[in-house]
């Protein structure tokens, strides 16, 4: 096989020029902009936090982009034209290093490569490598979760203490916070966040556990094979509604719904209830919860089946006294995952639940949850340093947790109980 | 049985045949209920489902339409002097012209005057002068043009404004009302199918606002994705199915894998904030990092799909291919990998499908800026469809609740293409060994 020949070399020089290059754009922004600020005339950022750096590096950018706005000072233009020598400069640099990487690495290649040389076994080597590569991706982006959250997340306990976020009762994150300014205490307790993604979490399970529950049962055990394959499809259609549509229809037609029913039966009822918001993610985890409480009836063995109805029960007995009891841990399993479904949600939640944390449990009142406080905290200006984002990354630090725990534990019971009945 | 041998001493009782069948009613009656709650539990699932379809319909179709008055139009030299292009009282003119059409109508007022042109989209006065840029000739000169009228009108033409409703509590007042009757007895008043949908970017005026800022940015997205998550979740999933060994690492790989397929959608948000944005200095609101976070929320689903279709190869496959001599990669990637590629195709269509709706990593990134024009590279700012149906959602106007919709059903179209084509691919190559 000469092609092993021609294809060793390639992946011998094409794999490390391209990761080489790649690398090179990815730090190429950030070391140029160092460069620019570290070439400022001294005394310029003095007094700039680190907003107001940015702010500074933005306009020079623009201005080296030929958009002026105003009359930039002169420090500003210099730097701008910097900026873009830098650049240049910066793309010749690896223009010159991928070439003279390349024939370097042609040189290796060409002088592997003879007669008797197995590239086959090179090839296999380096495609193996590159595997090994790609499935690592996974663990990366996991360390990439847990890095970037507990960084954020330590830096916004140095800010605020660690008892007032998981104790405190009120949260008001949208009180500035100046240097001269205490951080104004208890206002960024997570209780009452919690305690909404509780309530929505609630009554999301309370929609969608009986109505998927009993049609897995009722397709499970009661449907003609005719309705089963027409039902479990549109099923499926409800699972793959984008989230953020689920979320336009609580506005659009259940709050005002439920509204305007509470108020003709005399109850007060707020425009953005925790019932339309946690009733439209019901309705969303209804195929989630009836696909698993289907999988887990399947799974009791036929045996039980033919055992319950040999000894004369109806089906519908065997269905309550013996599968059902019997798929019990996977259908709790299910639930769970349903559990951190409905915790993990934010468009529902953004779009149809409230932005004011109240320590409730009235699901009538409007609730926050903690996905709504993660995006409404840094939806806009997002610099790095001021407690307000910094709340959004301890909050999805919490919620990382929380959901791999529920998942974890409910994977667990899944299996357990697989492997019982195997 | 046990009965029968316990209970002889009784005289006469009840027999458990007969128990049985006394009982046997209540039990029926038992399991029908049962089966009644089954029936009724569906029901209310398919009811949901039609009324979240009936109502994006009901109020979205109407925004595939948009009302349209053709003018005629004269531009006067004296308002558009052409030295002084592009600037010009483009304003003025169109103004001058609906004067032409409701003659009725006393133009000196200047409230009236505003008035009257305000039943004209703001973006008609952009409209004519690049038309009289593109050919300044037409300076002087009368020719038709047909223009979006504004919001309000555009609602009453539809009948969402309705004419019972009190003066007070309408947004157009009734001598306007009389106007744009005026004009609609004229036949000027025309209501086309609404291009501007898919051929204009976001704008402030319901009447202007379109998706192709979006549908190009969730093109760069999903293109991003694609390119990213297949081969890498391909090569992952090939490594772990086919030649990783039972080990620690490879436990360790797969349990990552699952988690991630579950980690709640803002959390891979979070993480693009701070690894792409805050560490790596990538754009904000750029497609590109859009594409490579969902690219990773992607990943897992793909990985997934690829390891059931790759197991779904028969073993026989593997063996002959190694009893002729072929080294492991060969048999994987001339024989295995080729046979389970419709597979890997369905789950990447389903899993680019997810990604289309995935809304709040999106956001957490800035891609539901306030973007007027479409992103001509994958770094430029931009929004994706699912961010403009949040923007269209949280905004004030009226006219945005049927965009909003027809916004919806056009994404929802696109997923249901792909599912299409993600069912066909199955049926189409799926063999059965």
């Amino acid at each position: 096989m000469t092609s092993y020949h021609g294809m060793f070399s390639a992946l011998l020089i094409l794999v490390p020029v391209l990761t080489f290059i790649l690398l090179w754009i990815a730090l190429q922004g950030p070391v140029v902009d160092r460069i620019t600020m570290a070439g400022l005339p001294e005394g310029v950022l003095d007094g700039l936090d680190s907003g107001g750096v940015q702010l500074v590096l933005a306009e020079i950018k623009s201005v080296s982009r030929g958009q002026i706005f105003g009359t930039p000072e002169d420090w500003k233009i210099a730097a701008a034209g910097r900026y873009v020598i830098l650049h240049d400069r910066a793309d010749w640099w690896l223009f010159a290093a991928v070439t003279i990487l390349s024939l370097a690495l042609l040189a290796f290649a060409r002088s592997r490569v003879a007669a008797d040389f197995r590239a086959r076994q090179g090839v296999e080597g380096i495609v193996s490598g590159l595997m090994i590569f790609c499935s690592t991706v996974a663990i990366f982006t996991t360390i990439g979760i847990i890095a970037s959250l507990s960084y954020e997340t330590w830096r916004f306990f140095e800010r605020v203490p660690v008892a007032e976020f998981l104790f405190g009762l009120n949260w008001e994150p949208q009180i500035p916070l100046r240097e001269d300014q205490i951080a104004a205490k208890g206002a960024f307790g997570w209780l009452p966040v919690i305690l909404g993604t509780i309530v929505i979490t609630v009554v999301a399970l309370v929609v969608a556990v009986p109505v998927g529950l009993f049609s897995a049962i009722y397709l499970n055990e009661f449907a003609p094979k005719r309705l089963r394959s027409i039902v479990k499809p549109v099923l499926e259609i409800l699972a793959g509604v984008p989230t953020v549509v689920y979320g336009f229809f609580a506005i659009l037609v259940v709050a005002p719904a439920i509204r305007s029913f509470g108020q003709s039966i005399g109850l007060d009822v707020a425009p953005n209830t925790a019932l339309a918001a946690g009733g439209v993610m019901g309705i969303m985890l209804i195929p989630f919860i009836s696909s698993f409480a289907d999988d887990a009836l399947s799974a009791v063995p036929q045996a039980m089946r033919d055992g319950a109805l040999g000894l004369g029960s109806t089906r519908g007995e065997m269905m309550t006294t013996v599968l059902f009891p019997a798929a019990l841990p996977g259908i709790v399993g299910g639930v769970l995952l349903a559990v951190s479904r409905a915790i993990g949600e934010t468009m529902i939640v953004v779009m149809a639940a409230g932005l004011i944390a109240k320590m409730t449990i009235n699901p009538l009142d409007s609730v926050t949850t903690v996905t709504v406080q993660i995006v409404t905290l840094l939806i806009g200006d997002t610099s790095f340093d001021n407690p307000k984002t910094l709340a959004a990354f301890a909050l999805g630090m919490m919620l990382f947790l929380v959901t791999l725990m529920i998942n974890i534990l409910a994977l667990r019971i899944v299996r357990k109980y697989r492997e019982a009945y195997d | 049985m046990t009965d029968i041998t316990n209970a002889p001493a009784v005289p006469r009782k009840a027999t458990s045949t007969e128990l049985v069948a006394a009982s046997l009613k209540r039990r029926r009656r038992k399991q029908i209920r049962l089966q009644w709650i089954g029936l009724g539990a569906i029901s209310i699932a398919f009811l949901m489902l039609f009324i979240l379809v009936a109502s994006l319909v009901s109020t979205g179709w109407q925004a595939f339409t948009q009302t349209h008055v053709t003018l005629e139009v004269y531009v006067d030299p004296e308002e558009v002097p052409e030295d002084r292009l592009p600037r010009g009282g483009f304003r003025d003119v169109l103004g001058a012209s609906m004067g032409q059409m409701l003659p009725d109508v006393d133009m000196s007022a200047r409230e009236t005057a505003r008035a009257v042109e305000g039943i004209l989209s703001n973006g008609a006065q952009f409209e004519l002068r690049d038309r009289v840029v593109a050919d300044p000739s037409l300076i002087g000169q009368t020719f038709t043009m047909t223009v979006p009228v504004s919001d309000p009108y555009d609602q009453l033409n539809k009948g969402l404004i309705e004419r019972e409703t009190e003066e007070v509590n309408r947004r157009v007042k009734d001598n306007e009302i009389a106007w744009f009757d005026t004009l609609a007895d004229s036949g000027a008043i025309s209501k086309p199918f609404n291009w501007g949908l898919f051929t204009n970017a976001d704008s402030r005026f319901p009447e202007l606002a379109g998706l192709k800022g979006a549908l190009v940015g969730s093109f760069w997205a999903l293109l991003t994705c694609f390119l990213i998550s297949f081969p890498l979740a391909i090569g992952a999933a090939i490594y772990l199915e086919e030649f990783a060994p039972k080990n620690k690492l490879s436990d360790f790989i797969e349990v990552n894998i699952n988690n991630l397929a579950a980690v709640p959608s803002v959390v891979f948000g979070l993480l693009a904030l701070a690894v792409f944005i805050g560490w790596f200095g990538m754009p904000r609101s750029a497609p590109f990092v859009g594409g490579l976070t969902l690219a990773l929320m992607t990943m897992p689903t793909i990985i997934i799909a690829t390891r059931a279709a790759l197991k779904a190869v028969p073993p026989s496959i593997r063996e002959a291919a190694l009893g002729l001599g072929a080294s492991k990669q060969q048999v994987v990637f001339q024989h295995v990998l080729p046979l389970a590629m419709p597979g890997i195709l369905t789950g990447t269509i389903i899993g680019l499908a997810q990604a289309l709706g995935e809304t709040a990593p999106l956001l957490l990134i800035g891609m539901n800026a306030f973007i007027t024009s479409a992103a001509s590279s994958p770094f430029d700012s931009s929004t994706a469809l699912p961010t403009q149906i949040f923007i269209w959602a949280d905004s004030p106007e009226r006219g945005f609740v049927s965009r909003t919709s027809a916004a919806i059903l056009v994404l929802l179209g696109f997923l249901v293409t792909m599912n299409a084509i993600a069912i066909y691919f199955r049926q189409k190559f799926e063999r059965k060994w």
